[in-house]
């Protein structure tokens, strides 16, 4: 178990010091929240009723951008390779890699949420469900945009792909991520339904997501 | 790349030779694992049943898997702690070198606290042997190991290399240039694709019709 903390911690600093890029995701997540309200105008009634949408699709987008670095970065300095030889399970590799990605990247993107909600004049109610369900929905995004970042590991010019990739299989998460954020009430069915749907996810990105990186990056050496 | 067989054994080294191209480096990227292999097999004696040959082997490939950011330190200790380690297959327990043993054996233990993005060429190659000390594998699979590094460094080089074979490991190096090491085999590729080609200029011929590629480790 030691190696997979030592894992973590390096993805984690390696993610947080300069040049990381843990820190850009946050940056354009707010860029693409606050362009929002000037394309919309200063309707705030119609802002209020997008706001979860807004929220929702610049956290997609905010990390797939820093996703084409996961495994390509390895993969150019040679890190990739004695991953694969090491011994350890590639499976878990990738697990921990994507869990260390998340803490550096991801939570931010949730911790940030409640602050850029304001930008798009959310009341309480709706600020708590919205970072509620980006909580437990954006692991699922990372999962997924992993598996991506698994197959497009060896184009140059794999980021664009990645996202041509990812965003379509991304829509189940949204529709659920967004409709339980939209929803009356947090006690509510129409929160709860599509919330226990995005955890489904969740856990079903968990166990697919790194069997299908993992896979993609064993026949990546060629 | 066809018809390829060799045995290498125990506490000896097998240089693989031949020009550029021809398949040296492929030849060791599939015994390490990182190409599937289009049919053969390779097998390794008296290893651990449940682990495959890249489980016991050290690839040190012409990357050097140094990140920049991390400290020449903070690099090696993560590959100790991620590496497992692997059984000789003769019982006896071996010491591995701690990471400042290491840095010092290859003289670039002044170096332990600065971002391994300021060493310089030879200095990156000798930060990434290090790896090969701090965990014991048996099996060293080594491309070019020579390249980049001064003569002085060389000379330190091959005598770890040396130590490694002394000491019951098995070493296959790809290079064209010659390697001073003992116990030493020759493996010729040469760059005719047809069947048969490839000569082993081994001492005993008797294995070149082997099927498979061993090694005892």
């Amino acid at each position: 178990m030691n190696w997979m903390k030592c894992l973590f911690v390096r993805e984690y600093q390696l993610a947080n010091r300069v040049g990381g890029g843990a820190l850009i995701g946050v940056l354009f997540f707010l860029a693409v929240v606050t362009i929002f309200p000037f394309g919309v105008g200063p309707d705030m009634i119609l802002l209020a009723r997008i706001g979860a949408a807004i929220l929702w699709i610049g956290a997609l987008l905010a990390t797939l951008l820093g996703l084409d670095r996961l495994f390509q970065a390895d993969r150019e300095d040679g890190s990739l390779e004695l991953l694969v030889m090491s011994g350890r399970p590639l499976e878990l590799v990738v697990l921990v890699k994507c869990a260390a990605h998340w803490t550096a990247t991801g939570l931010p993107l949730v911790l940030a949420t409640p602050i850029l909600s304001l930008f798009v004049g959310l009341d309480f109610e709706s600020i708590v469900r919205v970072t509620l369900t980006l909580l437990v929905g954006a692991p699922a995004l990372t999962l997924l945009g992993a598996v991506g970042a698994g197959v497009t590991v060896s184009m140059r010019r794999g980021g664009v792909l990645l996202s041509i990739l990812v965003i379509p299989l991304a829509i189940p998460i949204l529709i659920f991520g967004v409709s339980a954020a939209m929803a009356g009430a947090i006690d509510s069915n129409n929160f709860l339904v599509p919330f226990m749907f995005l955890c489904a996810l969740t856990l079903f990105g968990l166990v697919v997501g790194p069997l299908a990186a993992a896979a993609a990056l064993r026949v990546s050496g060629d | 790349m066809n018809h390829v067989d060799f045995e290498v054994g125990s506490g000896e080294a097998l240089i693989v030779q031949g020009p550029n191209g021809v398949g040296k480096s492929s030849l060791l990227r599939v015994i390490a694992g990182l190409v599937a292999k289009a049919k053969g097999t390779i097998e390794l004696e008296g290893g651990m049943p449940e682990r495959s040959v890249a489980e016991h082997s050290h690839y040190f490939g012409h990357l050097d898997a140094l990140k920049p950011l991390q400290s020449v330190l903070e690099n090696l200790s993560f590959w100790r702690s991620f590496f497992e380690a692997a059984d000789f297959g003769d019982g006896k327990v071996r010491e591995s070198m701690s990471e400042m043993e290491a840095l010092e054996t290859l003289g670039i233990a002044h170096t332990a606290t600065l971002p391994a993005g300021y060493l310089s060429a030879g200095q990156r190659r000798r930060l990434s042997v290090a790896r090969l000390l701090v965990v014991p594998r048996p099996v060293w699979l080594l491309d070019e190991p020579t390249s980049a590094l001064d003569k002085a460094s060389e000379e330190v080089l091959l005598g770890l290399i040396a130590d490694h074979i002394n000491a019951g490991g098995l070493v296959v190096a790809a290079t064209h240039l010659p390697l001073n090491l003992p116990n030493t085999r020759y493996l010729n590729l040469s760059p005719v694709t047809t069947e048969s080609e490839h000569m082993f200029a081994s001492d005993d011929l008797d294995d070149y019709f082997d099927e498979d590629e061993q090694g005892e480790g």
